[in-house]
């Protein structure tokens, strides 16, 4: 007779221990108690915010300029300064995150698009299909994240959307390579075998059961390759293959900025500590989810 | 066991032919997302229809889509990458004019990542979870954070516009004037080399980690040894195997970072040949920058297993 069931048994003190707890809300649970990582979600939900909410809040037009504000150090009418047009740099740095942020999760979600299908299919068909996907994956490895990107760039032609293709298919072996590692980890588990036991047929056990399972490190990588991806639109754009004059984006805007950087170092130091924050944010969050999700923490 | 070496060797070699075919086809059918017509973007200024023509047909754009990958393929293997169309220069001549300047900086800021890298790395692991190992982890994560291009622009206002102690831009040859040479690709070798330092001071520390909690290096305790031996002599050379390995491999994220780095330092290198090459439509320089770049990678990384599987004892014994 099992303790469940003993006659007369009293109702266990903390009778919550014994729900099951849901993977999303562990790892929550586990999320919160991380004073980084919790820090850098609000800075990521903020970022978001001025994201979304930029022309509400940026105090000027972003492309207005003024020949009479030209290069102002900053000052109460112009918090972080002016630019060599007479463009205010805070409501630049404030719509600057729209392109930042579009660019570094657009690209991730078409990585992902692109990379976990084809990781699904490589780990779990296995064979030719596999080997010929790997050496696909290696040869796009081989060439530097940045050097495909701008090469990817160069031949579609310089503006944001481009941008954010090129960087979407450089990262798409990240998510290949990771899909297919899991799922090569989870085929021989026992609930999978399980599934396969009772009939299921091949595309029910790849999408119902192995894809749930190998999400966790999915999402950590996505968070850590939107940093990644957010430094590259800079990249990109700092060298006039992104996003085009006059819309701001910050890597433009430390182009432009190099120009003057005795006469107003503003302009350098304000775009530069955006995409700083705003990239630490994601890395601090990416490293405090694979803690949270790991299954082997508490 | 020669015999495992050899094999494992061998196997590395012959995966290596597929992954530099499928590299060559990416490189290759670059051109061919260009919006267009290629021979109307390589004639550039001209529009005379039978220029255009006499392009397409010394180009083999007239040909079957693998004919001219056959055609191009065949003249990469014999070393011709095709010419420059701007500067009308053989694009191998520009790739061994400007490659020596991008190693020459690229090796000068695996030196600062290395000795920045391990010792801080060596240091917190020493000292884990102490303030210093704290403070390490959070500067560690801050450089990988930091977009480089970001830190050469602020490195400039600091140290060339403010201090004036070094120039802003510009190269000098070390053959010339070593001085001068120094001077000038010091801020960008730091520039490029903190970008990697994060990464190798992580993987140092976990290295290192796992090696002091080792049982011989609990043994090399126990003989009464000195901590500084059982730190830098027992621990450290085991530790360091995974790290070498790993440099290896940040030479690519130095060729990446050479880009912007060169761009912003105006450093003649490889770097900024790709982003003129990109500006001017140059394609065959981009494709020549590009193909040079993964075939360095590929060999780098070869070289790095080879060089694990020589060093693990396990193999070798």
């Amino acid at each position: 007779m099992s303790l469940a069931t003993a006659p007369g048994r009293a109702t266990p003190p903390d009778a919550d221990a014994f729900v099951i707890e849901s993977p999303g809300r562990r790892a929550w649970r586990r999320l919160r108690r991380r004073p980084a990582a919790m820090a850098s979600l609000v800075v990521v939900l903020v970022i978001v915010a001025c994201a979304l909410l930029a022309p509400w809040i940026a105090p000027y037009d972003p492309t207005a300029q003024s020949w009479s504000a030209v290069r102002k150090a900053p000052s109460a009418a112009h918090w972080l300064g002016t630019d060599e047009v007479g463009r205010d740099v805070l409501s630049r740095v404030i719509w600057g995150a729209r392109a930042s942020l579009a660019a570094g999760v657009i690209s991730v979600l078409i990585a992902m698009a692109a990379g976990i299908p084809l990781g699904l299919v490589a780990g779990y068909v296995g064979g030719w299909t596999d080997a010929a996907l790997g050496r696909l994956t290696d040869a796009m490895l081989a060439i530097p994240f940045l050097i495909l990107a701008i090469a990817l760039a160069a031949f579609l032609g310089p503006n944001l959307t481009n941008a954010m293709i090129a960087i979407g298919v450089t990262a798409t072996p990240i998510f290949i390579r990771l899909t297919r590692g899991q799922v090569l980890a989870a085929r021989s588990e026992e609930w999978v075998e399980a599934a396969r036991a009772v009939g299921n047929p091949h595309w029910r056990i790849a999408l119902r059961h192995v894809l749930p399972n190998v999400l966790p490190p999915i999402l950590v990588q996505a968070t850590l390759t939107i940093a990644t991806a957010v430094i590259a639109e800079a990249s990109l754009s700092f060298l006039g293959l992104g996003q085009q004059p006059p819309m701001p984006s910050w890597g433009s805007m430390l182009n432009s900025a190099q120009r003057f950087l005795a006469q107003a170092p503003w302009m350098a130091v304000f775009p530069g500590l955006a995409i700083f924050v705003t990239v630490l944010a994601f890395n601090v969050l990416g490293d405090g989810l694979r803690d949270a999700l790991d299954p082997r923490g508490r | 066991m020669e015999g495992i070496v050899l094999q494992l060797i061998g196997k590395r070699l012959v995966q290596l032919v597929p992954t530099l075919f499928f590299v060559s086809v990416l490189i290759f059918s670059l051109q061919h997302l260009m919006p267009g017509d290629p021979a109307l973007v390589m004639a550039g200024e001209e529009r005379d229809p039978v220029v255009i023509e006499q392009i397409r047909q010394q180009y083999g754009l007239d040909r079957p889509i693998p004919v001219q990958y056959a055609m191009w393929i065949g003249n990469v293997l014999a070393g011709d990458l095709g010419e420059s169309m701007r500067l009308k220069v053989p694009v191998s001549e520009l790739v061994a004019q400007k490659l020596p300047v991008t190693i020459q900086l690229a090796v000068m800021a695996m030196l600062i990542a290395l000795v920045l890298g391990v010792t801080t790395g060596v240091l917190s692991a020493v000292k884990r979870n102490s303030a210093w190992d704290w403070v390490v982890n959070v500067v560690g994560l801050a450089g990988i954070s930091t977009p480089n291009f970001w830190l050469g622009i602020m490195m400039i206002l600091l140290f060339a516009v403010h201090l004036g102690w070094l120039p802003a831009s510009g190269y000098v040859s070390p053959f010339e004037d070593l001085g001068r040479s120094l001077a000038t690709t010091i801020m960008p070798a730091f520039v490029l080399g903190t970008a990697i330092a994060g990464v190798i001071m992580r993987h140092t520390r976990s290295a290192m980690i796992q090696a002091l909690d080792s049982d011989y290096v609990r043994t090399a305790r126990a003989k009464g040894l000195s901590e500084r031996t059982v730190v830098w002599k027992h621990a450290m050379r085991n530790a360091l195997t995974p790290v070498i390995t790993l440099g290896a491999l940040e030479f690519g994220t130095l060729l990446s970072g050479a880009v912007l780095t060169e761009q912003i330092f105006s450093i003649p290198g490889f770097g900024k040949l790709i982003v003129d090459a990109v500006f001017n439509r140059d394609y065959a320089v981009v494709q020549g920058v590009v193909l040079v770049t993964a075939t360095t990678y590929i060999v780098l990384n070869l070289l790095a297993d080879i060089g694990y599987i020589l060093a693990n004892p396990r193999l070798r014994a």
